[in-house]
């Protein structure tokens, strides 16, 4: 902690230092992002990779760019109070984030009816954008992921049958456990069990034991943190030995840590990985983010860099901050050259790759990139 | 054979409920006090629980005495500090107080600690996987009730044969008579807090063993289903907690195993058991009527 707080204060401090010298009014940019609450751990992660987007480009239309944080506190109803105390009283042109597809599907509205443009890098779930003008998204969608996991498990892991274990409160969890059996059952597979939990749950036992009583060739599991290591390792105790396929919002040093030896035969659908870099954009990433903060690349540092980065550029396009003007300018983001790959807005959501990681030996192991 | 493993589920969570509650009921019991910051107060014992293991290298039991003794210390320190300058006040006071405290646990432990997941080790001990045919148990999922019970003998023992728990008897029915009989109320008020909080680190570092993670949020949910279990079970006497506990903790499971499509709704049974309990029968399953 004292580290991060170190390492933010220099880069504020090198921002700062690196402005210009004569006096601009600077550009204010709303970051909403659960700092306390359930997705605190989240949270922290997209704040890394979003300060060392505003370290690498700090300023924009010749005026220096003012991040403003405010903290969803992992909860739907603060997430809208937090875009409007960001719009109303801070009058920020533009807001990235938030986190989840629950708090976006929260601050969408509020941004949509101020009018004011709202770029999250997070929210995969497609009923965050659906039907919005002012709401952007810079990750992929789940019907996308869900597609990416379901051709996966039948075409590489050769799965016929798969249980899916989700959590009813959350969004994005049944969101893509739906598109997953979609595309699972459309590519001729079979799911012989959807089991139910709800976030904050830590005894699985029972869902556990129901689907091995069905005995399925792989387990499907959209969860989060704090759930998702502690799934795993009781699904491996009660002798589940079965490939299990998580989405990107699992892929964490922690589930490694917590689940221990149980994570071997773990699978991910996610944005971003070390090995998976390929750009120069995404060498750039790496290189910096092991310099500043001296470990491992999170995975949600990623897409938080792509989205401001992406924003910036989009409003350098537009020449102003005029919503309308950078409304049409993020609209035309055309293949960027981003630390996940390129990525292209097509409507209001981003066509960008997908990459998939296994875990071998206590590591995350690198083992493909799905072109959309 | 899958109803053995339920049930032995069952036992195991409902016997971690019951040591958490075991801390409500007694505070609750001598102060009319709903220590609301309870879980939180269980958090802070993982915390130096794991610090004390990881940093210092400490074995899992010099790590639990250990936690037990400072969050003991803990328990006090919050007495002292928030409720007892209430302790004349409308008892709303000293509630919204603890509301207050459970707060500022959670976000100085988000502030200092962080709020990424750290994992708990669990000991080798507790680790062993048994395995009769189907049945697959973790030898601590059979400790642990072990441990309950043990633990429980101890604290009955204090409270029916010592003092200090013959005081706390006295506390309870009436406060202000007792201290006119020149027993300094303070200190039992004290020792409750200590005993309370000590078993709120046990709890709460066994349920760290269980699953193995320990975050700054990681009591909110075990502390409510703990309160609910010590309403259940009546609240002010720790008989009652255990019950209560085990009762919660095996309806939770058994909901799960047998209606399968109402797992989502597993929190949702624990309030619908709390508010039948305070309908139907107020005082507990064995709670007392009080004259008020």
């Amino acid at each position: 902690m004292t580290r991060l707080t170190r390492t933010v204060l220099t880069l504020g401090l090198l921002a700062g230092l690196a402005g210009p010298a004569r006096a601009a009014e600077p550009i204010k940019i709303g970051f909403l992002a659960p700092m306390t609450g359930s997705s605190a751990a989240y949270g922290q992660m997209m704040r890394e990779g979003v300060a060392l987007a505003q370290a690498k480009t700090s300023q924009v239309l010749g005026r220096p760019v003012e991040l403003l944080l405010a903290d969803t506190r992992s909860d739907r109803v603060e997430a809208a109070n937090a875009a409007n105390r960001l719009i109303m009283r801070d009058q920020v042109v533009a807001i990235l984030g938030p986190f989840s597809s629950s708090e976006g599907l929260a601050a969408g509205p509020v941004a949509e009816k101020a009018r004011i443009p709202l770029l999250t890098a997070w929210g995969t779930n497609p009923l965050v954008t659906q039907g919005k003008r002012y709401v952007f998204r810079t990750c992929f969608v789940d019907t996308f992921q869900g597609q990416v996991a379901a051709s996966f498990a039948r075409h590489n892991l050769k799965a016929q049958t798969a249980a899916v274990l989700l959590d009813v409160g959350s969004d994005y969890s049944v969101g893509l456990a739906k598109f997953f059996q979609k595309s699972f059952v459309a590519l001729g597979g079979r799911v012989v069990l959807s089991s139910h939990y709800s976030g904050g749950d830590q005894e699985f036992g029972p869902q556990l034991a129901a689907i091995k009583d069905q005995a399925p060739d792989l387990i499907f599991l959209p969860a989060v943190l704090p759930e998702v290591p502690l799934i795993v390792r009781q699904a491996r105790e009660l002798g589940l030995t079965q490939p299990i396929i998580c989405g990107d919002s699992a892929q964490t040093e922690e589930t490694l840590q917590i689940a221990g030896p149980a994570s071997e035969g773990l699978y991910f659908t996610t944005h971003f990985d070390e090995q998976a870099v390929v750009g120069e954009a995404g060498k750039h990433y790496v290189r910096e983010y092991r310099r500043v903060y001296a470990k491992t690349p999170d995975p949600l540092g990623a897409p938080g860099y792509d989205g401001y980065l992406i924003l910036l550029e989009a409003m350098a396009r537009a020449g102003s901050t005029d919503p309308e003007a950078l409304v049409r300018a993020l609209e035309q983001t055309r293949d960027f050259p981003g630390v996940c790959g390129n990525i292209s807005i097509v409507g209001r959501d981003a066509v960008m790759p997908a990459v998939i990681l296994s875990v071998k030996d206590g590591k995350f192991q690198y083992v493909a990139t799905v072109e959309p | 054979m899958d109803a053995l493993q339920q049930i032995i589920n069952g036992l195991t969570l409902g016997s971690l409920y019951a040591l958490i509650a075991i801390g409500y009921t007694m505070v609750y019991g001598i102060l009319r006090l709903i220590n609301f910051a309870h879980g939180d107060v269980l958090m802070v014992g993982c915390y130096i629980a794991w610090f004390g293991a990881t940093m210092f290298g400490l074995p899992w039991w010099a790590a639990l005495m250990g936690s037990m003794a400072l969050t003991a210390l803990l328990g006090v320190l919050i007495d002292q500090g928030a409720y007892r300058p209430l302790r004349k006040a409308p008892r709303i006071s000293a509630l919204i107080t603890a509301i207050g405290v459970s707060f500022l646990l959670e976000n100085l432990g988000l502030v200092v600690f962080g709020g990424r997941p750290k994992a708990f080790e669990r000991p080798e001990i507790f680790n062993q996987l048994l395995q009769w045919g189907d049945l697959r148990v973790l030898s601590l999922s059979l400790w642990v009730p072990v441990i309950t019970a043990l633990i429980l003998a101890g604290l009955l023992f204090i409270i029916h044969r010592t003092r200090l728990g013959m005081a706390m008897r006295a506390l309870s029915r009436d406060l202000v008579t007792v201290q006119l009989m020149g027993i300094d109320t303070n200190r039992v008020v004290a020792a409750t807090f200590a005993l309370g909080s000590a078993l709120a680190a046990a709890g709460g570092i066994f349920w760290a063993m269980k699953y193995p993670q320990i975050n700054p949020l990681m009591g909110v949910l075990p502390g409510l289903k703990a309160f609910v279990a010590a309403v259940l079970g009546g609240i002010g006497n720790v008989t009652g907690a255990l019950l209560g506990g085990l009762l919660l903790g095996m309806c939770e499971i058994l909901l799960v195993a047998w209606l399968p499509e109402l797992a989502g709704y597993r929190d949702a049974l624990a309030f619908v058991l709390l508010i039948g309990i305070l309908i139907f029968r107020p005082s507990g399953i064995m709670g007392e009527e009080l004259p008020e």
